[in-house]
C-alpha cells in the first residue's frame, strides 16, 4: 500500500516527511510557528484560528449582553421630587449613570442603545454566521470527505483575513463610540443618526466585508463537496454534517450578494445622500427592510442549518444508530434553503399591505415543515438506540428541547393576527434566542465537545463537561423563558425602562444570565485544563464511523490521511460495522477493498 | 492500491520551457480534470453572486422608476445616448478580444494571447476615459449630482436628485467592476508573459474572461435602462 506521501517524495523534489506529523506540531522557533500559522493554507489550522476568533468574539458579545442585562435589573427612571418648592431631578436604576458613563436620562438611554446594538451586531455577523461553518466546517469537511484540503486552500486563507479585516472595522466603530441603530440598520434612522460621523459607515462596512468572507467560504465548500469526495463516496454516503454545510453554503452564496448591494447603497445614502431610502427625496425607507430581510431571513438558516448538521452527527454517534430517514434529513436541508428565500415578509407584517402579509404568513408556515421533519427524525433515531449520555449527547438533547420551543414560537409569530400583538416585544427576542442560542450555539458547544479530541488530541473532563451543560441549560431557560411571558404582556424590546409589572421577569432574566456565564466559565476552564493536562485522545474515542474518526489520527497529520481513504460503508452503518475502541495510532478499519463491501469488525471489548 | 496520480508533478519550474512543464497541479486534487472542473465551478458560483448583486441593483432601479416615472424619464433624456452607445461598442469589442484570448490559450498561441489581453485592457481603459471625461466630468460641473449634492437648475420633477443618485450609484458600482477587471488583466498579462497558460491550463484566462463578460452584460442592461427607455 503506497501512501500519499510516499508517492510524492522525490516526485515534488522536496521532502514530505513533515507532512506525516500531527498538524499541531510547532515549528523550530516560536517566530517560525507564528509565521507558519499566519500563512497556512491547511484547512485544519484555519478552522482552529476561526474557532479561537469566534469564541473570542462570543466573549466580547457576551460581555455586552451581560451589561444589557445588568442595566435591566432595574428600570431606568427620572425621579422628580419637590420639597419646599425646590425641585430635584434624579436618575434611578441606571448602571450606566451610576458608573459615571451617562450624565442624564437621554445619555443613559443612548448608552443602552449602543450596547445592545453592539451585542446584536457582534453575535450575528461576527459569531453565529461564521461560527460553525468557518471553524468546525473548515476543520471537518475535508476530513469527512476523505480529502486533503478544501478545494481552494488559498481562498480559504483569504476569507480568514477578510473576516479579520471586517472585524477590525466593527471593533473600530465600537471603540470610537459605537452605533445605536440596532443590528438591523433600519432606515431612515440609520442614515441620519450621528450625521457627519464615520462610526455608522464603519459598522455597515464591517457587515459588508464580512459578507465577502462568508461568500468565499460557502463557495469553497460547495466546490469541495462536488469535487473532493473520496473514491466510493456517493452523494448519499456523505455524512449529514456535510449535507447541512452544503445547504448553508448555497444560502451564503445566493443571499449574501443582495445584502452586499443593499449595504453598499446604505453607505452611499449616508455619504452622498442619494435618496433611495429617504422619503423627503422620494425614496422608500421600507424598501430597506425588504432588502435587509431578503438576506437576513435566509441567513437565519445559515445560522441554524450548521447547528442541525452537528445534531445529526451527535445523535447518530451517541445513539449508535443509523439516522432515521437519512434522505429526508438531507433533502430537508435543501428544502429549508429554498423556502428560506420566500418568507422575508414576515418581519414586516406591520409595514406592508394586507394581501402581502397574508401570503407571507402562509409561506412562513411552510418553512417550519422541513425543520420539523428533522426534529422528528432525530427523535425517532433515539428510539431503541443505545444512548450514551456524554456531554455532546446532553447538548443534543438540549437542542431538541430548546429548538422545538424556538421553532414553535416562530409559528406564533408567523400567524399574522398574533404577530400584530407580539411584534417588537420581548416575545420576538425570546423566540430568536431560543433558535439562535438554544439551537445554534448549543449545537456548536456540543460539537466542540465531540470533536475536541480530534482537533487537539486531548480528552476533556466528562464531569465538568456535564456540569457546564446543566449550568448553561438552566441558565439559558432562566434568562429567556421569562422573556416570552413579558412579551405576551406587552414589554417592548429595546428599552432601558419598564413598568413595575415586569420587574420580576427582568430580574429572573438577569440572574439567569449570570448562571449562563458560570456555565461558560466551567467549559472554558475545562478546555484549558484539557489542553494543558488532559489525557491523550485515541483516534476514535466515541467509536464513530465517519472518516475523520476511522481513518485519521487525533490530531490528524498535516495531510489528513496516511492512505487515501476508500469508503466501504455508510457513515451510520452501526448495525453492520462495529468499530473497536482503539488505542492511539491504531485504526480499526483500514481501507481494503474498492466499492461498498461491508467490513464486520469485532468490538475491542 | 490507491495513490494520487502524479503525472503533472516532479518538474522543476523553468520559465523558458513551454507552459505545460512549469504547470504543477495542486496536490489535493486527484486528477487534473478534477482541478479544472473545480476551478470552473468556483468561477461560475462567483459569477452567480455577481449577477445577484446587480439584480439587487436592478430591482432598486425598477422600484424607484415605478415610484417616480416622470423624474426618471426627464433625467434619462438629459443623458447623451451616443456616449452610452460608444461605450457599449467598446465593451462589446472587448468581449470579443477576451474570448479570443481564451481561444489563443486553448490552442497555445502565446503571442495572440498576450496581444488580446492587452487589447482588452486598453478597451477597459477607453471605457473609463469616455465615462469620466465625457460623462462624469460635465455632469459634475453642471451639478447633476446624486441626491443632496444636486444643484442643476433646470429640473422638471422634484425627484430628479433621486434619479441622479440611481445613475451615479449604478454606473459607479459597474465602473468599479471594470477597474477590478483591468487589475485582473494586468495579472493575466504578467502570467502570460511567463508562459503560464496553454491548451491544458487556461483556467485563469477563462475565469477572468467570464468575469469580463458579466461586466459587459451588466452594461448591456444598464445602457437601455439609463439612456434609452423614455
Ligand atoms: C421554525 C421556523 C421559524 C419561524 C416560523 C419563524 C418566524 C419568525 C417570525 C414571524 C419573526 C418576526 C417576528 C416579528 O418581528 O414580529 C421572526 C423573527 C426572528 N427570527 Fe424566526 N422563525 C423561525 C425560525 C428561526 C430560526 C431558525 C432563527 C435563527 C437561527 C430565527 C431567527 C429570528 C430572528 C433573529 C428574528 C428577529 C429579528 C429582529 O427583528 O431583530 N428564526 N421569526
Ligand atoms: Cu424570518
Amino acid at each position: 500500500m503506497a501512501s500519499i506521501s510516499g508517492t510524492n517524495v522525490g516526485a515534488h523534489g522536496h521532502d514530505h516527511a513533515h507532512h506525516d506529523e500531527p498538524y499541531l506540531t510547532p515549528k523550530s522557533s516560536l517566530w517560525a510557528t507564528i509565521i507558519d500559522w499566519a500563512t497556512t493554507i491547511d484547512h485544519k489550522k484555519i478552522g482552529v484560528m476561526y474557532l479561537v476568533a469566534v469564541l473570542f468574539m462570543f466573549f466580547l458579545g457576551g460581555v455586552a449582553a451581560l451589561a444589557v442585562r445588568v442595566e435591566l435589573l432595574e428600570p431606568t427612571r427620572t425621579v422628580t421630587t419637590t420639597v419646599n418648592g425646590e425641585t430635584t431631578v434624579q436618575i434611578t436604576g441606571s448602571v450606566m449613570h451610576s458608573v459615571g458613563m451617562a450624565t442624564d436620562m437621554a445619555s443613559a438611554g443612548d448608552w443602552y442603545n449602543k450596547i445592545f446594538t453592539l451585542h446584536g451586531l457582534i453575535m450575528v455577523f461576527l459569531v453565529i454566521v461564521p461560527s460553525i461553518p468557518a471553524s468546525l466546517g473548515n476543520f471537518l469537511m475535508p476530513l469527512m470527505l476523505g480529502a486533503k484540503d478544501v478545494a481552494f486552500p488559498k481562498l480559504n486563507l483569504a476569507s480568514w483575513y477578510i473576516y479579520l479585516f471586517g472585524s477590525f472595522f466593527a471593533i473600530a466603530s465600537a471603540v470610537v463610540g459605537g452605533v445605536d441603530t440596532g443590528w438591523t440598520f433600519y432606515t431612515p434612522y440609520s442614515t441620519i443618526t450621528d450625521a457627519g460621523h464615520w462610526k455608522v459607515v464603519f459598522m455597515i462596512l464591517a457587515a459588508f466585508i464580512l459578507g465577502f468572507s462568508s461568500i468565499l467560504t460557502g463557495l469553497n465548500f460547495i466546490v469541495t463537496v462536488h469535487k473532493l469526495r473520496a473514491p466510493g463516496m456517493g452523494w448519499f454516503d456523505m455524512p449529514l454534517f456535510v449535507w447541512g454545510m452544503y445547504g448553508t453554503s448555497l444560502i451564503q452564496v445566493l443571499a449574501t450578494p443582495v445584502i452586499g448591494i443593499t449595504l453598499l447603497l446604505l453607505i452611499f445614502e449616508r455619504l452622498f445622500h442619494i435618496g433611495i431610502f429617504d422619503p423627503r427625496m422620494g425614496g422608500d425607507p421600507v424598501l430597506f427592510q425588504h432588502f435587509f430581510w431578503f438576506y437576513s431571513h435566509p441567513v437565519v438558516y445559515v445560522m441554524i442549518l450548521p447547528g442541525m448538521a452537528i445534531m445529526s452527527e451527535l445523535i447518530a454517534v451517541f445513539c449508535r444508530k443509523k439516522v432515521f430517514g437519512y434522505r429526508a434529513v438531507a433533502f430537508s436541508s435543501l428544502a429549508i434553503a429554498a423556502i428560506a428565500f420566500v418568507v422575508w415578509g414576515h418581519h414586516l407584517f406591520t409595514s406592508q399591505g394586507e394581501v402581502a402579509a397574508a401570503v407571507f404568513s402562509a409561506l412562513t408556515f411552510l418553512v417550519a415543515l422541513p425543520s420539523a421533519v428533522k426534529v422528528f427524525n432525530w427523535v425517532a433515531t433515539l428510539y431503541k438506540g443505545s444512548i450514551d449520555l456524554k456531554t455532546p449527547m446532553w447538548y443534543a438533547l438540549g437542542f431538541l428541547f430548546l429548538f422545538s420551543i424556538g421553532g414553535l414560537t416562530g409559528l406564533f409569530l408567523g400567524a399574522l393576527s398574533v404577530d400584530l400583538h407580539l411584534h417588537d416585544t420581548y416575545f420576538v427576542v425570546a423566540h430568536f434566542h431560543y433558535v439562535m442560542m438554544g439551537g445554534t450555539i448549543i449545537a456548536f458547544i456540543g460539537g466542540i465537545h465531540m470533536w475536541w479530541p480530534k482537533m487537539f488530541g486531548k480528552m476533556y473532563n466528562e464531569f465538568w463537561g456535564q456540569t457546564g451543560f446543566w449550568l448553561v441549560f438552566i441558565g439559558f431557560n432562566l434568562t429567556f423563558f421569562p422573556q416570552f411571558i413579558m412579551g405576551v404582556h406587552g414589554m417592548p424590546r429595546r428599552y432601558a425602562s419598564y413598568v413595575d409589572e415586569f420587574l420580576i421577569y427582568h430580574q429572573l432574566s438577569t440572574v439567569g444570565s449570570w448562571v449562563l456565564l458560570l456555565g461558560f466559565l466551567v467549559h472554558f476552564f475545562n478546555f484549558v485544563h484539557s489542553l494543558a493536562a488532559g489525557p491523550k485522545a485515541p483516534p476514535n474515542p466515541w467509536g464513530a464511523l465517519t472518516l475523520e474518526w476511522t481513518d485519521a489520527a487525533s490530531p490528524p497529520i498535516t495531510h489528513n490521511f496516511h492512505h487515501e481513504p476508500v469508503v466501504t460503508h455508510g457513515p451510520y452503518d452501526y448495525d453492520d460495522v462495529v468499530p473497536a475502541q482503539t488505542k492511539p495510532g491504531e485504526f480499526p478499519l483500514p481501507p481494503k477493498a474498492e466499492g461498498r463491501t461491508v467490513h464486520v469488525v469485532k468490538a475491542g471489548h | 492500491m490507491t495513490s494520487f496520480p502524479v503525472e503533472n508533478s516532479g518538474l522543476g519550474a523553468a520559465a523558458d520551457r513551454p507552459y505545460h512543464e512549469t504547470y504543477r497541479q495542486a496536490e489535493h486534487f486527484r486528477t487534473q480534470a478534477d482541478e479544472f472542473d473545480a476551478v470552473k465551478l468556483g468561477v461560475w458560483l462567483f459569477l452567480a453572486t455577481e449577477i445577484l448583486l446587480f439584480s439587487g441593483l436592478f430591482v432598486f432601479y425598477g422600484i424607484m422608476r415605478m415610484l417616480h416615472p416622470e423624474a426618471f424619464i426627464h433625467g434619462s433624456s438629459l443623458l447623451d445616448w451616443r456616449w452610452g452607445l460608444l461605450n457599449t461598442l467598446v465593451l462589446l469589442y472587448s468581449s470579443y478580444t477576451v474570448a479570443s484570448a481564451v481561444r489563443c490559450a486553448q490552442v497555445g498561441d502565446q503571442k495572440g494571447l498576450q496581444r488580446n489581453i492587452l487589447i482588452t485592457f486598453v478597451m477597459g481603459l477607453l471605457f473609463l476615459v469616455i465615462k469620466f471625461v465625457f460623462e462624469y466630468a460635465p455632469k459634475y460641473a453642471e451639478g447633476k449630482l446624486p441626491g443632496f449634492w444636486y444643484s442643476y437648475p433646470n429640473w422638471e420633477s422634484p425627484y430628479e436628485p433621486l434619479w441622479w443618485g440611481m445613475y451615479w450609484g449604478a454606473t459607479g458600482v459597474h465602473a468599479s467592476h471594470v477597474i477590478i477587471g483591468m487589475g485582473l488583466f494586468v495579472w493575466l498579462y504578467i502570467r502570460a508573459r511567463k508562459l503560464h497558460f496553454g491548451p491544458k491550463h487556461y483556467n485563469a484566462v477563462e475565469g477572468v474572461g467570464l468575469y469580463w463578460h458579466i461586466v459587459d452584460v451588466v452594461w448591456i442592461f444598464l445602457f437601455p435602462m439609463l439612456y434609452l427607455i423614455h
